[in-house]
């Protein structure tokens, strides 16, 4: 292995690529030639870099400096101050006056623990890294059975939202007799202000790939789908990618490591539609059809596509298992709380001083997450609400700054993980505008099978509209509450239950500018 | 061509959103017509108004014409408070069209959509296969017309 004096980390993703990453990636290694520094500066593109900054962005190891929106023009710039020289360009910092590092001292990943180090479409470096050893582990070492019951026992929960534990859901899986099982890996990722999905599939795609195919051998199943979402170009491009160097490699194929199992993974491109992160709705996508949820039970587990017994997994969920087969379910539970195992990815978005994403262990938090991975508010604003889990999330006020982020204690306060998604809203936004915003999205979304979420809906939009106009009165506000509840109480699956919770926390703890809207 | 296309896929109905897909993203107006439908329910061997159901049920396939650059604007809770109502505005006012159409001249379709999962650099659109974040009026124009300069 070469050892280079410093490593300039080159984020490729949508925005970058944008930008012409591409040309700027060959200027960049020709610049640091004419100064003969190819041999001491390693030019690395990789994915997520862990902060949001504006066109290219750099991170530059070992001094830890960020760089934002770097232009071709500013090359000969930056590599002569800063490579040659020693002198970090303060313009083209992330932070205009010092610096802005995402603490990653304060993190402990262990899904994100690749991301931004490693080159994302190398299997090699992958392996390098420790990859695949797990899968070897559970396909050579372990019995089905043991790979369930240290899930189980590592007491990791699904991190699409509702939480549930996933050693218990394969578990309901595994010991089916079927002549045919299989796994798919939820990455229908559509929750407004949630894209860490994306980030993980974009910066580390092999080791989603790695937790599926233990989830396929702890289930029994020889075929694995990806259901991915159509917008996500990149994620996909990169997880084909993949999957080919891993069939080239025999680390999937037939007779797995002379092990006598066979697994295959296929993508499955979605074509929009909210509702299909349902597993059933996705599911009935899967199979070519428009994407209606399914009555349930019987749940997929037992009877899922095609009628088969169907293990459904968010992206998060299975790039956690990796490191539960490598380094045990009691290295897993150190992370987190008694009650909620495991860390957590959150994106950080709205008026915080450096939108981005973190990966914290579960009870974290909100200040922390905010305050430390966020560089706290914007400067100028102040804190108004955060919206947590997106538009099936809740608004959480200042004075619930302090609960902790996991899935037990969050229900205490009638609150919800969700996805991990955290909107900062400040003090001149207003709650009303952003529910409006909200109900709209339920709306667009609502897939049309139930009468309870496909009326519902569009009732709340319409009562939104009125309320925002300064046509309302509180009779409406309480009227919006009714038909939320209605629709918990009878709708066919999780969207139309959702509003209820987002309108509440909202009429609960904003319920002044409710007053003052309606009195116009 | 819509043979072509269908022949690259085994004729089982659980390939019929990615057979729509690449007839919609290889014609030259972004849609899937009625003989694209045709073609796919014979190859398929399912019913075409089975296929007219998943078509209208998915944001992203559209059944009439469009224009050669499909703009799709966030307009998702986290856009929205970063000020994509603005963006839309100015956009309608560039493109001289309401949300849904298409400019005379072909060049542009204007629609909304869901979250596109890019909310660190919020607001964001996606023109085609590309996306674009961090929107203000002047980056607006500067997109349009760097578009537009392209296709003389």
């Amino acid at each position: 292995m070469k050892f280079y004096r410093s490593h300039i980390l080159v984020g490729i993703n949508e925005t970058s690529l944008q930008a012409g990453v591409e040309d700027f990636l060959h200027s960049l290694r020709a610049e640091l030639s004419k100064h003969h520094l190819q041999e001491e500066v390693n030019v690395l593109e990789t994915g997520p870099l862990g902060f949001f900054g504006r066109g290219i962005c750099l991170s530059v190891y070992p001094e830890n400096i960020n760089y934002q929106d770097v232009k071709l023009e500013d090359i000969p710039e930056l590599v002569e101050e800063h490579f040659l020289k020693g002198r970090p360009v303060g313009r083209l910092m992330l932070d205009a006056i010092g610096k802005f590092t995402p603490k990653f001292d304060y993190q402990n990943r262990i899904v994100l623990r690749n991301s931004g180090l490693i080159d994302p479409e190398s299997i090699d470096e992958y392996i390098g890294f420790g990859g695949y050893e797990a899968w070897e582990r559970a396909l050579t070492q372990m019995q089905p059975i043991d790979i369930v019951n240290e899930v189980k026992k590592s007491g990791l929960q699904g991190r699409g939202g509702a939480g549930f534990p996933t050693g218990v859901k394969w578990s309901f899986t595994a010991p089916i007799e079927a002549p045919q099982k299989y796994v798919v890996v939820n990455a229908d990722e559509g929750e407004p202000g949630t894209f860490k999905d994306r980030l993980i599939m974009e910066g580390d795609p092999h080791q989603l790939l790695e937790g599926t195919m233990i989830c396929a051998r702890a289930v029994g199943a020889s075929k694995a789908w990806i259901y991915i979402r159509g917008e996500y170009k990149l994620c996909i491009e990169r997880l084909q990618k993949a999957i080919d160097k891993c069939r080239e490699y025999g680390i999937i194929g037939e007779n797995i490591f002379g092990s006598g199992f066979d697994l295959d993974i296929e993508i499955k491109i979605g074509a929009g539609a909210y509702v299909c992160g349902e597993e059933t709705a996705l599911i009935e996508s899967l199979e070519g059809n428009r994407g209606h949820p399914r009555w349930k039970p019987p749940f997929p587990g037992v009877e899922g596509l095609w009628k088969a017994p169907t293990v459904v997994n968010n992206v998060e969920t299975l790039a956690n298992v990796p490191f539960i087969i490598k380094e045990g379910a009691d290295a897993y539970k150190k992370h987190g709380t008694p009650d909620a195992a495991g860390t957590k990815v959150y994106t950080i978005l709205g008026d915080v001083a450096h939108p981005g994403l973190c990966e914290v262990d579960m009870g974290t938090t909100l200040r922390t997450i905010i305050n430390e991975h966020g560089g706290g508010m914007k400067k100028g604003f102040r804190f108004k609400a955060a919206l947590v889990g997106g538009a099936a999330g809740v608004f959480l006020p200042e004075k619930m700054l302090d609960v902790n982020m996991d899935f037990a204690s969050l229900k205490d306060y009638a609150a919800v993980l969700g996805s991990g998604a955290i909107l900062v809203i400040n003090e001149h936004q207003s709650i009303v505008d952003v529910l409006w915003s909200i109900l709209r999205f339920f709306r667009h979304e609502s897939c049309g099978k139930c009468a309870p979420c496909r009326n519902g809906s569009q009732q709340l939009y319409k009562l939104i509209t009125k309320i925002k106009k300064g046509n309302g009165s509180m009779d409406d506000v309480e009227l919006m509450l009714t038909i939320a509840e209605t629709m918990f109480a009878t709708s066919f699956c999780a969207l139309g239950q959702s509003p209820v919770l987002v309108i509440r926390s909202a009429v609960e703890y904003f319920r002044d500018e409710f007053i003052a809207i309606t009195k116009k | 061509m819509y043979t072509e296309i269908c022949n690259k896929y085994t004729p089982e109905k659980h390939n019929l959103i990615q057979i729509l897909h690449e007839i919609q993203d290889t014609h030259p107006q972004h849609y899937i017509s009625d003989e694209a439908v045709q073609t796919v329910a014979k190859y398929l061997g399912i019913a075409e108004n089975h296929i007219y159901g998943v078509l209208t049920f998915y944001t992203m396939y559209s059944t009439k014409p469009r224009g050669k650059n499909i703009i799709r604007l966030c307009e998702s809770p986290p856009c929205h408070i970063k000020g994509s109502q603005n963006i839309l505005r100015k956009l309608k006012a560039l493109l001289d069209v309401q949300t849904g159409e298409t400019t005379r001249d072909g060049l542009f379709t204007l629609e909304l959509c869901a979250c596109l999962g890019v909310c660190g650099n919020a607001p964001v659109m996606m023109i085609n296969n590309d996306v674009y974040g961090d929107l203000t009026d002047e980056r607006v124009e500067e997109i349009i017309e760097k578009i537009r300069r392209g296709n003389q």
